[in-house]
């Protein structure tokens, strides 16, 4: 009977929302479970006690009676359960009405939606129609994302498997996490590392199965001042630049001419099958060999001579490789 | 979400719409219905639960009093109709944000403001300020500060995305500038879009291609240019396809290609859809995965150089091997 315990839970909250005092076990018996037996009171009280918290209602558990303690009172602070005031002008409004637009992630879309409910419900008009703006769309489709994100809420260590880049070995980690945060359109988790006693970051893309929280929540504190996008940003993999110059074959290596500070068109090139132009790129040298690698016979490196040396030697190698097998 | 129905969510629901009723007076079934996305049926049940409840003295006048006597109508509730409640002003205002709301409001708040011009960010930056205050009163706040959202969410892609969709809605022929890579071309393209699609975390324009003469998925962020003509389009109207297998079953013209991977390019595993993945020994795996144009290939092969080698089919590593020879004699 869904309306019976609706009419219930609801006819519980009032009672305990409108009361100045704490309102005593036996009174709340009395009244909304008159029909039960004592265990069967003692059973469901709790229970809805649990679902009302697990709504977020606020309930205080207190003692009714300074003489006679063993009589537990019940309340709910209406200042503590209700929403503040918030006057939003109507722009305002209406960027947060887009806000519901912006995570592509279920649960989390959700949950902004029904925040918005509720400053509806306050009397906010949000007129989803209102602004021209374009809402940016924020993924989150790596498994282990809710799991930090309810760990850096509640502050419960972690415990995962982790490939680190470039390795094969997978390593169990212990993590405080401090927080989530997204940097080159990727997520990653930073906090302190309680094996190796320092920061340190983790790409959410390489956690291996299921990561699991571990402790009770509020385990540790997370140092004052922690910025988390800014320490991020300091510890994932920040590629330093150079200066790159490349031939590139006549209508070949487009994404390569996009990223170019200078071209210079019709050179001579390493072969005559086709013209030739060069590529400036002020580039990381992470990765570039694998993208030049990635054209083929229609790129030649000129600078720096160390990835002219790489992209030659990998080439070597696995030239070598393929007449060995 | 996909719970069955319970009390507890029926409470929440009540929790928003009386202080919604409240705020608002009398209001149509449908309009309410709409603003707290809840169908106009379970509304009207919510509702009856009001009846029984109300102040703990028991008499008529402590309950709320709902006035929803003219809603049923012969087939169901009466969108129309108009609801009111009253005797609730205890439940004028509705419960606080929980620390999941907070933060997930904020944070795309947040993401919103790193992407808007400076116009609207000083908008976003008021309701920001407000929404903050507001969650740090019922101590939310503290959460919401753990997320970062980055600076680089993808407006432009969004802006292309409902550009393209539009197009698809009005049936408008669409020119692209598409780069595909596995051919390293830029390519010029009429289109008849069906509409803008994910899979795999990415965005895709399903369109029937004049070029191709056949149906063709476009890579959002590959587009260069997408310029959507005055003309109506030709082919038959139809909608996107369902990409729910992912794409890489859509094409039928597949080979299955085993190549050995060392640690180096085990990272095409997070890349690429594999059909399977072994263990072989000394960190290396074995995959197979299904290659659909052979050129997309070669050139995954070039990259990944010298960490992948072709088990299967033998044809696909003398193509690589005389690529890999090509590109060394350039350097003498």
């Amino acid at each position: 009977m869904t309306a019976g315990k609706s009419e219930r839970l609801l006819n519980l909250l009032i009672m305990l929302l409108v009361q100045r005092h704490y309102v005593p076990k036996d009174r709340i018996r009395e009244i909304l479970y008159a029909d039960s037996s004592p265990d069967a009171f003692e059973k469901m009280f709790e229970r809805d006690k649990d679902e009302l918290r697990s709504l977020g209602v606020p309930i205080e558990v207190g003692q009714m009676d300074a003489f006679f303690d063993d009589e537990p009172g019940y309340r709910i602070r209406p200042d503590e359960f209700a929403l503040p005031d918030i006057n939003l002008t109507a722009d305002e409004a209406a960027v947060i009405g887009l806000a519901t637009k912006v995570w592509q992630h279920a649960r989390l879309a959700e949950a902004t939606t029904e925040a918005v409910r509720k400053l509806t419900a306050l009397g906010v008009d949000v007129d989803l129609t209102a602004l021209d703006i374009v809402e940016p769309r924020l993924s989150a489709d790596e498994p282990s994302f809710d799991v930090f994100w309810e760990a850096t809420q509640d502050r419960s260590p972690v415990t995962f498997d982790y490939v680190r880049s470039g390795e094969t070995e997978v390593r169990t980690r212990h993590l405080e996490p401090w927080g989530v945060a997204r940097y080159s359109g990727r997520w990653y988790v930073v906090g302190f590392d309680t094996d190796r006693q320092a920061e340190r970051i983790f790409r959410l893309s390489r956690v291996q199965g299921k990561a699991v929280k571990e402790g009770p929540a509020g385990a540790y504190e997370i140092p004052p001042g922690t910025d988390v996008g800014q320490v991020a940003r300091r510890l994932a993999p920040e590629p330093s630049t150079e200066r790159v110059v490349l031939l590139v074959r006549k209508g070949a290596g487009h994404t390569l001419r996009r990223g170019a500070d200078h071209l210079e068109e019709g050179v001579p090139g390493p072969d005559t099958e086709s013209t030739w132009d060069r590529l400036v790129l002020e580039r990381g040298s992470m990765g570039l060999a694998d993208e030049v690698l990635g054209y083929g016979a229609d790129v030649y490196v000129e600078e720096p001579a160390l990835l002219r040396e790489r992209v030659v030697r990998r080439l070597r190698t696995a030239l070598a490789r393929e007449e060995s097998a | 979400m996909n719970a069955p129905p319970s009390a507890k969510d029926q409470v929440a629901r009540l929790l928003t719409l009386v202080p919604y009723l409240h705020a608002h007076g009398e209001v149509r079934v449908d309009d309410a219905a709409r603003a707290l996305g809840v169908d106009p049926d379970q509304l009207f049940r919510d509702l009856k639960v009001l009846f029984m409840c109300g102040l703990p003295g028991g008499y008529p006048d402590d309950l709320i009093d709902v006035d929803i006597d003219a809603l049923e109508g012969p087939d169901g509730v009466r969108t129309d109709g108009v609801i009111r409640v009253s005797n609730a002003d205890y439940l004028a205002r509705p419960l606080r944000l929980n620390p999941t709301e907070a933060s997930a409001v904020i944070v795309a708040l947040r993401a919103l403001r790193n992407g808007a011009k400076d116009d609207t960010r000083e908008v976003v930056d008021r309701a920001l300020a407000k929404l903050e205050a507001a969650a740090a009163e019922g101590g939310a706040l503290s959460g919401a500060a753990q997320i970062d959202p980055g600076a680089d969410a993808d407006t432009d892609l969004a802006l292309l995305a409902r550009r393209l969709q539009g197009a698809a809605d009005r049936g408008r022929h669409v020119r692209l500038s598409y780069y595909v890579p596995s051919r390293d071309e830029q390519s010029d393209r009429l289109v008849d879009p069906r509409g803008v699609v994910t899979a795999d975390g990415h965005l895709y324009l399903d369109a029937w291609c004049h070029s191709a003469e056949a149906p063709r998925l476009f890579r959002l962020d590959r587009i260069d240019r997408a310029e959507v003509l005055d003309e109506p389009v030709e082919t038959p109207q139809e909608g996107p396809r369902d990409l729910g297998d992912g794409i890489f079953s859509q094409s039928t013209d597949v080979t299955p290609v085993t190549l050995l991977l060392e640690p180096e390019a085990r990272w095409v595993t997070e890349y690429y859809p594999m059909e399977e993945i072994r263990e072989v020994g000394q960190d290396r795996i074995e995959v197979v995965l299904l290659v659909a144009d052979e050129r997309w290939l070669t050139r995954l092969l070039l990259r990944l150089a010298p960490h992948a080698t072709v088990v299967s089919p033998v044809g696909y590593a003398d193509t690589f091997q005389a690529a890999a020879q090509r590109a060394l004699s350039l350097y003498g």
